[in-house]
C-alpha cells in the first residue's frame, strides 16, 4: 500500500500542533486529516476511514482517553497514538489500559515519531494480509469486497443487499468474470443464513446424470458405481445457499426437476424414493440471455420465473471502467499477498493500457493480466511490458506517436468518457484536478460545443 | 526569475567558505543561479524563550515575506538551533510547493567530536537540497542514499548523498514546470553577472 493510502487523522485544539505535525507527516507523503477537538475528530472518523488516530490527551470538551475509548468501541482495529505535554504515569497507563498504540510525550524525537508511524503501518498491513488470508482459505466475501464506484453497479448492490436479508431466490446476470459467485458468496454472507452452509456448484460442466445425482443425491446401487448412499448438494446447502452457476446450460430434464423442487421444497434421491424436506435458499446465475432461450423454448418460461424474483445485473468492466483503478489496487494488495512478492502498484502508462483495454473476459482476465504482471515484474511497478497486453490491431498507431501524444489521446478519450466530467476524469486518471486542468490547456485539448473536450486541430 | 536567494541569518559570524560551497552546490543540482546575501536583520520573533530555540514556521514566513523578487526560491542558513511545536527540533522545515525553506547548522555540528566538523559542510549542502527539494513538491524518497530521505538523526544524514536521485530529480525537472515559477538556467546566463 502506497503512503498516499495511508490515511493519519490529528487531533488537537492547538492549531499550532496540528499545523506543523501535519505539515511533517504531509512529507513523508501520508494523507493527513486534522480535527480541532475531540467531537469533531469522532465526526470525522464517521465521515471516512482514518486507520491512525493521533490525539492529544488535553482538549476542552472531548479529552483524549474518551476519543480513544469510543474509537476502541466502534473500531477497535484503529490504531490510537495518544500525545500530551505533561506526561504522568496514571494517564499513560490508562490510556495503554484502553487500547492505545503508544504514548508520546510532547515534544517528540524526530526519529520517534518516524518509527512510531512505520511501526504501525507496518502492523496494519500484516492485519490486513492476516485477514486476506484468511478469506481467501474460507472464501468468506461481503460486500465490501465487491469494488466498484460506478452508479449502476452500486444500485445492483443496494439491491442485493437489501435482498440478502429476504429468504427470495436471486438470479444472477452477467457476462463470464463479473463476479457472479463473489456476489453470491456476499449475499450469504450479510443474510440470516450466514452461518449455515453455501454450496457452489456449476450446472455446465457436468452430464445430465452426474449433474442430477450430484444436486439431488443417490441411493446405493442406483448406478454402476453407487456404492452407498450419498446425499446431494441440495441437502448439503440445509439451511442455508445453493448457487447454481450456469444455470442457463441445464437440460429440460433437469430445469423440471428443479422446477420440482423448487415448488416442493423437497428433493428425492436418484433412485430413491423418500422425499426429503430442504430450506434451502436458492441463487442461480448464468451469463447467458435467459430470456431469449425462454422465447426459444430451450429454457422453461415456468423455471424462468420462479428464479427470476430478484434479478441482479452485474456490468461487463468495459461499462465501468471508472472501476479499473480501484479493483487494480484491491486485486494487486490480494495477489501481493498470494504470490509473496510485495508490489506497489502499476506505472501511469501500464494504468493507461489497463483503461484501453476491453477486458473481454471482465475482473476475472484483469485479475489474471496483474497476476502475469507481478511474476514478470523486476520492480516495485508494474511497467506495460509486464501485462503481456497486446493492443488490438485497430489501436495500434500506423505511425509511432511520440508520449505526449499519447498522454493526449488517452486524456481526451477519459474525458469523452466521463461526458467532459473534468473531476471525474482527474479521478480515473489518478491525478488532481488542477493537474488535469494544466494538462488540458498544455496539450491543447478543447472543450467541444457539447461540453466534450477533443483534441485541438493540429496547426 | 529561476534564481535561489541563499541567506545567511545565523547570530555568529557567517562562514563564508562553507556557505560558498552551499552555493554553488545548489547551482550545479537544481541548475539555477544561486546568490549569496547577508541578510540585513535577523528574524528576532523566530526564537522562543521558553524552548531556547528558534521557530522554523516563523523563520520560514520571515524568509518569505522578505523573498527578493526576481528569486523564486529562498533558502535561509542559519546556525540557530530550529524547532516545530510537537519536535524537540528539526535540522530544517521548507514550504511544500511553497518559496521558503530554512537548514540549521546547529544540530549538524555533531557536538563538536573530533572529526565532526569535517563533515558539516556535504551535511548542510544535503539538507539544503533537501529542504529546497519540498520547496519543489518532492515528498520524503524511500531511497535511502538520496538527499530526499527522510534524516531525522545525524547518522541518517550521514548516509544519504548531497543529491537528488533519478526518480527525484525526474519529479524535480516535472514539478518545476508545473508549478511554471522556475526554469533551468539560461545557457547565455553569465555567472560573471553576479
Amino acid at each position: 500500500m502506497s503512503k498516499k493510502n495511508t490515511r493519519i487523522l490529528l487531533i488537537d485544539d492547538e492549531e499550532i500542533v496540528r499545523e506543523s505535525l501535519s505539515g511533517w507527516l504531509e512529507k513523508d507523503g501520508y494523507t493527513i486529516g486534522t480535527a480541532a477537538d475531540g467531537l469533531l475528530g469522532l465526526k470525522a472518523m464517521d465521515e471516512a476511514s482514518w486507520p491512525i488516530l493521533l490525539v492529544d490527551l488535553k482538549m476542552p470538551g472531548i479529552d483524549g482517553l474518551e476519543v480513544l475509548r469510543r474509537v476502541k468501541e466502534k473500531s477497535p482495529e484503529t490504531a490510537v497514538v495518544i500525545m500530551t505535554a505533561y506526561a504522568t504515569v496514571d494517564t499513560a497507563v490508562n490510556a495503554m489500559k484502553l487500547g492505545a498504540f503508544d504514548y508520546i510525550v510532547k515534544p517528540f524525537d524526530p526519529e520517534e515519531v518516524s518509527l512510531m508511524v512505520e511501526k504501525i503501518v507496518a502492523q496494519q498491513a500484516l492485519v490486513r494480509e492476516n485477514v486476506m488470508l484468511r478469506k481467501a482459505l474460507k472464501r468468506e466475501y461481503q460486500f465490501h469486497d465487491l469494488v466498484t464506484k460506478s452508479a449502476a453497479m452500486q444500485g445492483t448492490l443496494e439491491l442485493a443487499r437489501t435482498a440478502a436479508r429476504s429468504p427470495s431466490t436471486i438470479l444472477i446476470l452477467g457476462e463470464s468474470g463479473t463476479g457472479k459467485e463473489l456476489l453470491a458468496r456476499a449475499v450469504h454472507a450479510e443474510s440470516p443464513r450466514h452461518d449455515k452452509p453455501f454450496v457452489a456448484m456449476s450446472c455446465a460442466a457436468l452430464t445430465e446424470t452426474l449433474l442430477e445425482s450430484e444436486l439431488f443425491g443417490y441411493e446405493k446401487g442406483s448406478f454402476t458405481g453407487a456404492v452407498q448412499r450419498r446425499e446431494g448438494r441440495f441437502v448439503a446447502a440445509h439451511g442455508g445457499t445453493l448457487f447454481l452457476d450456469e444455470i442457463g446450460d441445464i437440460s429440460p430434464k433437469l430445469q423440471l426437476d428443479l422446477l420440482r423442487v423448487l415448488e416442493e421444497r423437497r428433493v428425492t434421491r436418484v433412485g430413491g424414493t423418500e422425499s426429503i424436506p430442504v430450506d434451502v435458499r436458492i441463487i442461480a446465475a448464468t451469463n447467458r440471455d435467459l430470456l431469449k432461450a425462454v422465447a426459444d423454448g430451450r429454457f422453461r418460461q415456468d423455471l424462468f420465473y420462479r428464479l427470476n424474483v430478484i434479478t441482479l445485473t452485474l456490468a461487463p468492466l468495459r461499462d465501468r471502467k471508472e472501476d479499473i483503478p480501484p479493483l487494480v489496487d484491491r486485486l494487486l494488495e490480494q495477489l501481493a499477498v498470494e504470490l509473496k512478492k510485495p508490489v506497489e502498484g502499476v506505472s501511469p502508462e501500464a494504468m493507461a493500457l489497463l483503461l484501453a483495454h476491453s477486458w473481454p473476459g471482465n475482473v476475472r482476465e484483469l485479475r489474471n493480466v496483474l497476476e502475469r504482471g507481478i511474476v514478470v515484474s523486476r520492480g516495485p511497478l508494474l511497467l506495460p511490458a509486464d501485462l503481456g497486453l497486446t493492443l488490438r490491431g485497430e489501436e495500434i498507431p500506423a505511425h509511432p506517436a511520440s508520449l505526449a501524444e499519447i498522454e493526449r489521446r488517452h486524456i481526451a478519450a477519459v474525458l469523452k468518457n466521463t461526458a467532459g466530467n473534468v473531476t471525474q476524469a482527474a479521478r480515473i486518471l489518478d491525478i488532481d484536478r488542477v493537474t488535469l486542468y494544466s494538462k488540458i490547456h498544455k496539450l491543447g485539448l478543447k472543450r467541444a460545443d457539447d461540453g466534450v473536450f477533443e483534441p485541438a486541430t493540429e496547426s | 526569475m529561476s534564481e535561489v536567494a541563499l541567506w545567511w541569518i545565523g547570530t555568529g559570524d557567517a562562514d563564508n567558505g562553507l556557505l560558498e560551497s552551499v552555493r554553488t552546490h545548489v547551482e550545479r543540482v537544481f541548475r539555477a543561479a544561486a546568490r549569496l546575501e547577508l541578510a540585513g536583520s535577523r528574524p528576532d520573533d523566530a526564537f522562543d524563550v521558553r524552548r531556547n530555540q528558534h521557530s522554523s514556521h516563523r523563520t520560514l514566513l520571515w524568509l518569505a515575506s522578505r523573498r527578493p523578487q526576481r528569486a523564486a526560491r529562498i533558502l535561509g542558513l542559519t546556525d540557530a538551533d530550529l524547532f516545530i511545536p510537537v519536535l524537540t527540533f528539526v535540522f530544517g522545515e521548507a514550504q511544500l510547493k511553497g518559496r521558503a525553506a530554512v537548514v540549521s547548522t546547529a544540530r549538524l555540528t555533531g557536538a563538536g567530536l573530533p572529526g565532526e566538523s569535517a563533515r558539516l559542510g556535504v551535511r548542510l549542502r544535503t539538507e539544503a537540497v533537501h529542504e529546497l527539494g519540498h520547496t519543489f513538491g518532492l515528498l520524503h524518497c524511500r531511497e535511502s542514499r538520496c538527499a530526499m530521505a527522510r534524516s531525522s538523526t545525524l547518522k541518517d544524514v550521514d548516509s544519504k548523498l548531497p543529491d537528488l536521485c533519478e526518480t527525484c530529480r525526474a519529479l524535480f525537472l516535472e514539478n518545476a514546470d508545473e508549478i511554471g515559477d522556475f526554469h533551468e538556467q539560461e545557457k547565455h546566463a553569465d555567472p560573471a553577472d553576479r
